[in-house]
């Protein structure tokens, strides 16, 4: 056998493996990731869909946020417009979760209609970038659009 | 001069319209006056984003608030360094600094490669001047950092007080610097694809730049670990985000096409491989900004969704079909000079290292799409985590790991079992007694225990081949110890400076395989109260919460809990985690509350405390966690980036302009086999 084959022959071995690989942990931890209307969608075609863990991205409800009083357990509603759901989530919140930022939990809905999440990721444009929509309507600045300078 | 930056913009863009029309329309005419032409308008583009950089510079300290960019990204109380790196902070002013990089290194690559190379230039040039301008026209007409607000106000809105850190301040440059820096070899590969000169010459300007941008992006990944860990409070520095591994799939191309050059020019095998490899590392530095900037994909990186998405997908659209193109046109061009002659050889080794290395880029590239392709195939979104990356890369990274090993002690051509015995048989041993007493120790995890086996017989590789130069040295030319390191790593810099990146690659695997044994304790405690743990060396730790205390500093306030510290009854010292409130200078709260995390750092391990919140003014919650080796990851980073720097030293290339291209590479090559090509 040519060196050349023997090479393509093991290349295609390693390859096939990281395939498989990929293939089978995709299987198993690949998970949904939904919009609350989504999920509601899901739940009622199919009601054992509460067994699968699966992710909502959504835009918290602004003032929904409850924090139990052992401090590590929070409550709170999340919405996409047409659906809310109320999570309830337990450990370490980031510093970015607030009020009315877009946050994906990760977890299960529960048969009692509140979706037990085991992880919270909160995405805020402001963390990096302040919104421009955000910026504007801040308090003490008057409202106004931008204009492009230099050429007005 | 705010005035006169903004404006320069504008005729930057029009000299990188210039200079691509002209440079294009010189190569093909192959007319030496609109090539000429075509380089002074990449001198003058340069010249022109230069004086726009300032301009926004100037916006930025003279805190000239009418600009929307400048209201937006900082404020009269951040400290001035914090006000002169919020230049890139943002989307605007990244897409300029993008633009001044890109100009800056093209002036720099044109300058320094007109010789010599008079038919690669006007296509090199006009296809530096193409990308540039895609850049400058994407910051004029959809990110343009000098946009005015029509009032003035009081103050800014500062920057985000998890970014007023030195390592924030570094990273972005630095990841930038080496995205920016894959555009000059896909240029050059353009170049040689289109004037089918494919031979060496092309090759060596095209590694020097990848070189150049392996190594701004190793410090760039490592400092955006660093920031990650010791600000986001999670306890960790890499999470498979979208936005990490999109920086971390050019850092992959850009390695294996450095370990495919030396095949290439050893043997003039791979040619095709090569030039693959080269635009690929362009296309993904274009595809991770493209895929953060446009909001395809969920990340918690997320920059303010922007308008310019659509403009990077067309422009990576272009990109591809072009070398696509140029590529399946040009296939006879790039047929291979010699034929592999065995699976025992250097060249085998290096093309399985090739080949791991794009099939781990494959799978993290695949698993930061799917969420994409599922739902467009499908109709359903399905996401990915770590657990995915892990499960593929872990076993994948450990081969790559035994093939460092391997890769430079293996003889070209074919190995005999005698080269095989001489150069394995001590650090094989080193690495079967290190897994062997990790072993006996206690530990069992099959991954981690092979991990350690595989560093232990890698480091033995590199300590071996240290040694036996120094002692050939030694005995040839009568040096001592030192003159000999020096001598034999300064007259190999690729070889000993590629061994010195291979070391710091080994802690990196040591520190992430240690993360393994990471413990986590949530705790509440009193005033007062004590919390009582081993770490997973078996030591037993004991901390006792000093209590809440609150300060306010010019431009916070704070709120944190120190905790005093014992390890096995010794006192270690006091370990303090905060949350802070930024104000401005209005006392207006910026942004929401940060975490400052408490971490006590060892070559063993970290303790790591992150404030969680308060239960009432006397009790808090906290998150005591012990992460193992951490600092090997920071050490690894650094000695990578030393091995980088011997490897680029200018002096290899002083004595590559007297001497030619072939004579640098005898040095390189292993104990001087006759060099191929």
């Amino acid at each position: 056998m040519k060196p050349r084959t023997k090479f393509l022959i093991g290349g295609a071995i390693v390859l096939g493996t990281a395939g498989y690989l990929m293939a089978s942990s995709i299987r198993s931890t690949g998970v949904y990731y939904l919009t609350p209307s989504e999920l509601s969608a899901k739940l009622k075609a199919d009601p054992t869909f509460t067994d699968v863990g699966v992710k909502v991205g959504a835009r918290v409800v602004p003032g929904s946020v409850q924090r139990a009083a052992g401090g590590k357990e929070y409550a709170f509603r999340v919405t996409d417009g047409s659906q809310t759901i109320p999570v309830v989530y337990r450990g370490i919140a980031p510093d970015t979760f607030t009020d009315s930022v877009d946050v994906v939990v990760g977890g299960r809905m529960g048969t009692d209609g509140t979706f037990h999440a085991t992880e919270l990721l909160a995405k805020c444009a402001s963390r990096y970038e302040n919104a421009p929509e955000k910026y504007r309507a801040t308090p003490g600045y008057k409202a106004a659009q931008p204009k492009t300078g230099g050429r007005a | 001069m705010i005035l006169i930056g903004e404006l320069s913009l504008w005729v930057a863009l029009l000299m990188a319209a210039w200079s691509t029309t002209v440079s294009f329309a010189g190569g093909a005419t192959r007319r030496a006056d609109l090539a000429d032409s075509g380089v002074r308008g990449l001198y003058a583009t340069f010249a022109m984003i230069l004086l726009a950089s300032i301009g926004l510079w100037t916006a930025l300290l003279t805190k000239d608030f009418s600009l929307e960019y400048v209201a937006g990204h900082i404020s009269s109380t951040m400290p001035s360094v914090y006000i002169f790196t919020a230049f890139w902070s943002g989307q605007a002013g990244s897409m300029l600094f993008w633009a001044l990089i890109l100009s800056m290194y093209g002036t720099i690559a044109i300058a320094t490669s007109r010789r010599g190379n008079e038919e690669l230039i006007p296509w090199a040039t006009g296809t530096i001047s193409a990308v540039l301008m895609f850049f400058i026209a994407t910051t004029c007409f959809k990110a343009n950092p000098f946009t005015r607000l029509d009032f003035i106000p009081l103050d800014g809105r500062g920057m985000n007080p998890q970014l007023q850190n030195p390592g924030m301040a570094i990273h972005p440059p630095n990841l930038y610097l080496g995205y920016v820096a894959t555009a000059i070899p896909f240029a050059f590969a353009i170049a040689a694809l289109f004037t089918r000169r494919l031979d060496a010459q092309w090759l060596s300007i095209v590694r020097r730049w990848t070189l150049l941008s392996w190594f701004f992006l190793t410090i760039g990944i490592v400092l955006g670990m660093w920031w990650a860990y010791v600000e986001l409070g999670w306890g960790g520095y890499w999470a498979w985000d979208p936005v990490e591994n999109s920086s971390f799939l050019p850092w992959l191309t850009n390695t294996a096409f450095l370990h495919s050059i030396m095949i290439q020019e050893k043997r003039g095998m791979l040619r095709k491989w090569n030039v693959v490899l080269v635009v690929m590392s362009f296309l993904l530095a274009i595809f991770g900004t493209t895929l953060t900037r446009s909001g395809v994909i969920e990340s918690v990186h997320s920059f303010a969704q922007s308008p310019v998405g659509p403009w990077f997908l067309t422009f990576f659209a272009v990109a591809t079909g072009v070398t696509i193109y140029l590529v399946a046109t040009r296939l006879r061009d790039l047929e291979a000079k010699a034929e592999l002659e065995s699976m025992v050889s250097r060249e085998a080794a290096f093309l399985y290292n090739n080949l791991l290395l794009i099939g781990i880029a494959f799978a993290i590239f695949w698993g930061t799409v799917f969420p994409v392709l599922s739902e467009w195939a499908t109709q359903n979104k399905i996401t990915v985590g770590p657990p995915f990356f892990n499960a593929v890369n872990v076993p994948l990274g450990l081969l790559l790991l035994a093939l460092t090993g391997i890769g430079p002690l293996i003889a070209w051509r074919k190995a005999s079992l005698s080269n095989l015995k001489r150069q394995f048989a001590t650090p094989a041993s080193v690495g079967i007694i290190t897994g062997a007493l990790l072993f006996a120790l206690g530990m069992r995890a099959p991954y981690v225990l092979v991990a350690y086996a595989l560093c232990g017989f890698v480091m033995g590789t590199i300590v071996q081949e240290f040694y036996k130069g120094m002692r050939a040295r030694q005995t040839i030319h009568g040096e001592s110890v030192i003159t000999a390191f020096r001598h034999l790593v300064g007259r190999n810099r690729r070889r000993y400076g590629g061994y010195i990146v291979h070391a710091g690659i080994v802690m990196l695997f040591a520190a992430f395989a240690g993360m393994a044994f990471k413990l986590e304790n949530d705790v509440t405690l009193k005033t007062g109260e004590a919390f009582e743990t081993s770490d997973p060396y078996g030591h037993k730790w004991r901390f006792v919460s000093q209590g809440i205390s609150t300060s306010e500093p010019r431009d916070a306030q704070v709120v944190g809990v120190g905790l005093e510290a014992f390890r096995d009854g010794k006192r270690v010292g006091i370990i303090r985690s905060e949350k802070r409130t930024y104000k401005d200078s209005q006392n207006n709260q910026l942004f929401q509350p940060i975490t400052e995390v408490g971490i006590r750092t060892t070559a063993a391990l970290d303790t790591y405390v992150v404030l969680a919140g308060f239960r009432d003014s006397e009790t808090a919650e906290l998150r005591i966690s012990f992460n193992p080796l951490v600092v090997w990851v920071w050490a690894g980073g650094f000695v990578m980036m030393i091995g980088g720097l011997i490897v680029m030293w200018p002096q290899a290339e002083r004595r590559r302009a007297q001497a030619g291209y072939v004579a640098v590479m005898r040095p390189a090559a292993a104990g001087g086999e006759p060099v191929g090509a």
